[in-house]
């Protein structure tokens, strides 16, 4: 069968490429006909099929003692202890985004909650990485954007805990927008969606389908051009209460052992629930019919209903003969559930409509077909050098910090979390605002921590070291609360890898969040690529690997936080300074540059940090802790201030040669971290440092109501809380 | 003593709820499921937050003709005790078992904050275990929470003594500047004429353990159930 069958322009609706369709009729040994074609266009979109990044991504560690499930299910899951299994994961919802900020935020989120609830887990907390252009041009992704995520998270009752945002002139046309869950399951409740069982039946549940969000999968896989607007009917429509119903009967079908599984109805509908399901088990195969499938709207084709991505409905597989049961349970939430199909043992996803054979394709051509792209890479053009001579000394750095506390990238993020509910659950110990977020699991003194992370700047400059960075920030973010690193869960977001020096940045993203996890001992269960966020070539993003990170802490009673607690404690650093201003927002703000290479990491050296306030936080030495991160070690110690109430009296800083002192208040050192601890703790607190090979210097000292170092600076709270509060309502 | 908590579909509040009547306060619990007209013999009936039946058209106003509100409205005329919190308070005023309503935050933005509150009555059975006029810090969360009246019901209410918590500063000086959403008078929560049915837009549920950086809601709680407690023995 030669291509002159299938004309050009639909394989481009379904966004495949003429040798992949070359491979599909030489699989089927016949042309498949217009609904199969949607069927595999969908499935082989780069968005599901992880066509261009498959290969990579298998270098990502993902196995380790408290791992139970890792990549290649609705979510990652860990053992914590007590029982219980952390599941967590995090997933794009850029392109959506891009065109209407508000659906297609409320829709990832949506979407990310039912992965979670599709393992059996509550979902206890969502957290929100944003990347935006520079305000003001950028307000209606920004506005659109968060105004989605609170619109879905509050109604539906799970809190929003954490996140990050920036702002960078490459996010101008291709926002970020990425939503990761945590939810809570017994361990032996932990649910996987395996269609197990032939003759088992399967049942659609939730929202009636719609015509809405055809090809969104296809959609995400390509670049954004002017003809990306009229993809709005793409873009899906959620509908909260609708899935805290869902949610709520979910949970009440775990009492019960007639459901086998539960998958989420994500990215290419029915058509992709239907396939993985079966595809997990090896020889199984599936038969649907079209014509059970409950829709929203008249003159709904076959191809409309398998390729809908109507939101808030899941596919149920339940034992045979016991359908009554869990029809009751959904009816008592007053959702329609629908028998639409059972599990069959011919490895074939069969599509009636009605009597007659619509679609019929190998599940295994449909799951794991599509031909793997192996792109070559270019390494671009370095970015330039920063000579550090050439940098004029610093002047006033009281002024310096006000300003850098005023930017964008830096400001206090309440503007925006405040209009996030997030403490419905009564579980919330450590809110947004400080380092990691830390909720406490109810019924035992366990603590879970949770963050994202990402310096897209430093990726950017050196993908490969830039990903190490967003690793060890992460991890340091979840130290800084006192609770140990766990697990990971990632959402790499590049613009187009057929482009060499982009699938180069793709190629080395992956080499330094392998490295980092490894080193790290904290494996990638979960994860998700969104590749092409690059508007018609012109405007690519900067590699941003996000990295969301879970720990533990055994009691949350020995949890820290980043405020300073107490007048008279010493304010010390953790970790000692160099020279790394290359990348830093110092000299973003202050030089209008972004040159030189990231700071440098080692890798062993953030464990003996993280481990020293591990022991010293458990051993009660400390009172609070937070990480240096962009901004340096004077950001953080004015966020200290500010977030403690409290302000701190320091000797002028005289650093040592080579230490320039621009470098020393604002140089982006990682492995740092400002901590505070009465005065008694403090020959505890040095002997511990000496035994992990850590240096830790005294800054000064907590009291009254200013940051002064003497001679050099001083600031009242008020005016530093006047800069960095209002950095985000311009 | 045992306290009903009821469930909408959308109310997310309950759990917190229940969670403080059953694990910190040690009362009786019993959920209510909003099909059910019976209140099981529960003593006090918490409407608790959440956005029942999606609040799509407007706050509480499908959720008041739910089978379980005509119970609760007979409940009330019978001097039971009945809490509305956030959307239970919407639900209420929709109901008209407490006057005026919830609109939109005047900053026309939803806000999960910390707020104090200055307690104007400690006379009723909800907070009898506050000391006089005691500020409490007690968090919102909501987008549609200011309080809302026709001048003359306003003034009753004032009259009347019927506002129980009014949004102050720490000091308790009740400031413009205080006033997280434009409610009018800075009003926090009311109470009927008779005393026995409370609405409220902060969230005692969710401060009542420390570790969740505040422990004055549980007074309320513990004010009810201590109630209880009096007549039982009365």
């Amino acid at each position: 069968m030669s291509l002159d069958t299938v004309d050009a322009r639909r394989l481009r609706e379904v966004a495949l490429v003429p040798d992949e369709y070359r491979v599909i009729v030489e699989k089927l040994r016949r042309p498949p006909n217009a609904v199969e074609l949607g069927m595999l266009g969908v499935l082989w979109s780069e968005h599901c099929s992880y066509k261009t990044s498959k290969a990579l991504l298998r270098r990502l560690p993902s196995s380790g003692e408290a791992v139970l499930q890792g990549p290649g299910e609705n979510a990652g899951a860990v053992e914590i202890g007590h029982g219980w299994a952390a599941v967590f994961k995090i997933e794009s919802h850029n392109h959506p985004s891009a065109i209407e900020p508000y659906q297609g935020a409320a829709t990832g989120v949506g979407g990310i909650i039912r992965d979670v609830i599709a393992m059996g887990a509550r979902p206890i907390a969502l957290l929100d990485s944003l990347r935006f252009g520079p305000l003001p041009a950028s307000r209606r992704h920004f506005d659109g954007v968060v105004a989605g995520i609170g619109g879905y998270g509050n109604c539906i009752g799970i809190p929003t805990v954490g996140g990050e945002v920036y702002f960078d002139e490459c996010y101008e046309q291709n926002p970020i927008v990425n939503a990761m869950c945590v939810g809570l399951v017994r361990v032996d409740r932990l649910m996987r969606a395996r269609a197990e069982g032939t003759g088992n039946s399967l049942m659609l549940v939730g929202a009636d389908t719609g015509k809405d969000g055809i090809h969104g999968a296809s959609f995400a896989s390509v670049e954004l051009d002017e003809s990306s607007s009229e993809r709005r009917p793409a873009v899906q429509v959620g509908n909260p209460f609708l899935e805290k119903c869902l949610l709520e009967a979910c949970m009440d079908l775990g009492h019960t052992d007639a459901v086998v599984a539960v998958q989420d109805l994500g990215a290419a509908g029915l058509t992709s629930s239907v396939a993985e399901c079966a595809g997990r088990v090896p020889g199984a195969g599936a038969r649907i019919d079209v014509s059970l499938v409950p829709r929203r709207e008249k003159g709904m084709t076959p191809y409309d209903v398998m390729l809908s991505e109507s939101q808030e409905r899941m596919l149920v597989v339940v034992q045979r003969g016991r359908e009554a049961e869990v029809e009751r349970i959904f009816q008592t939430w007053d959702l329609t559930s629908a028998v639409i199909g059972d599990v069959t043992d011919d490895g074939q996803l069969t599509v009636f409509d009605g009597d007659e054979v619509v679609a019929r394709l190998p599940i295994d051509l449909l799951t794991d077909g599509a031909p793997l792209r192996r792109l070559a890479g270019i390494s671009p053009e370095p970015p330039p050098a920063l000579h550090l001579d050439s940098l004029p000394p610093l002047v006033d750095g009281g002024q310096t910090l006000l300003r850098l506390l005023a930017s964008p990238n830096l400001c206090s993020r309440r503007p925006i979390f405040r209009r996030y509910d997030h403490m419905v659950g009564d579980s919330t110990v450590v809110p947004p605002g400080g380092d990691a977020a830390l909720l406490r699991i109810k019924g035992t003194r366990l603590g879970l921590a949770m963050t994202t992370d990402c310096n897209a700047r430093y990726c950017h400059l050196d993908p490969n070291l830039g990903a190490q960075h967003a690793v060890a920030e992460a991890a340091r973010n979840i130290v800084a609360t006192g609770a140990r690193p766990l697990a990971v869960t990632d959402c790499l977001n590049l613009a187009n890898p057929d482009r060499p020096e982009v699938y180069w940045e793709l190629e080395e993203t992956i080499a330094g969040l392998a490295a980092a996890c490894r080193a790290l001992e904290v494996p990638i269960v979960s994860g998700n690529v969104s590749l092409y966020n690059d508007s018609e070539g012109r405007s690519p993003i900067h590699p941003t690997p996000v990295v969301g990170m879970i720990g533990v802490i055994e009691d949350y009673g020995h949890r820290l936080e980043a405020g300073l607690q107490h007048e008279g404690d010493f304010v010390l650093l953790v970790g000692s300074s160099h020279n790394d201003l290359g990348g830093s927002e110092y000299l973003k703000v202050e030089h209008g540059t972004v040159a030189g290479r990231p700071p440098g990491l080692d890798l062993a050296r953030e464990g003996a940090v993280n481990r020293l306030i591990l022991a010293a936080a458990k051993s009660g030495l400390l009172r609070s802790a937070h990480d240096c991160a962009e901004g340096g070690m004077l950001v953080a110690l004015a966020e200290c201030c500010m977030l403690g109430g409290l302000g701190v009296r320091c000797p002028a800083m005289r650093p040592e040669a080579p230490l320039r002192l621009d470098a020393a208040f604002f140089g982006e050192t990682p492995g740092r971290f400002i901590v505070s601890a009465p005065s008694r703790a403090m020959p505890d607190l040095q002997n511990l440092a000496r035994r992990h090979h850590v240096e830790i210097s005294l800054l000064g000292m907590a009291g009254g109501e200013i940051l002064e170092f003497e001679g050099q600076f001083r600031l009242s709270l008020t005016e530093m809380r006047q800069a960095w509060e209002g950095g985000l309502l311009q | 003593m045992k306290f009903g908590v009821v469930v909408f579909p959308g109310t997310w509040s309950d759990r917190d709820c229940g969670w403080v009547v059953d694990q910190v306060v040690g009362a009786q619990l019993q959920y209510l499921w909003h099909k059910d007209a019976d209140l099981k013999g529960c003593d006090c009936v918490i409407l608790p937050g959440g956005f029942a039946y999606g609040d799509y058209l407007r706050t509480g106003a499908i959720a008041r003709f739910a089978p379980v509100m005509e119970s609760i409205g007979e409940f009330a005329d019978r001097g039971g005790l009945v809490w509305g919190i956030c959307n239970g308070f919407q639900i209420l005023c929709e109901a008209g078992l407490l006057p005026g309503a919830l609109i939109r935050n005047s900053s026309l933005e939803f806000r999960c904050e910390w707020t104090h509150l200055m307690v104007e009555r400690k006379d009723l059975p909800f907070t009898s275990a506050c000391s006089e006029r005691e500020v409490i810090r007690m968090p919102i969360s909501h987008g549609e929470g200011s309080y809302f009246a026709e001048p003359a019901v306003l003034s009753r209410l004032e009259q009347n003594g019927q506002v129980v918590f009014r949004y102050c500063d720490p000091g308790g000086r009740v400031l413009p500047s205080a006033n997280p959403n434009g409610s009018l008078h800075n009003i926090a929560g009311i109470i009927n004429k008779r005393g026995n049915v409370l609405g409220m837009m902060p969230h005692p549920e969710r401060c009542s353990e420390p570790e969740l950086g505040g422990a004055d809601g549980v007074k309320l709680f513990r004010s009810v159930a201590g109630n209880a407690m009096k007549v039982l023995v009365s």
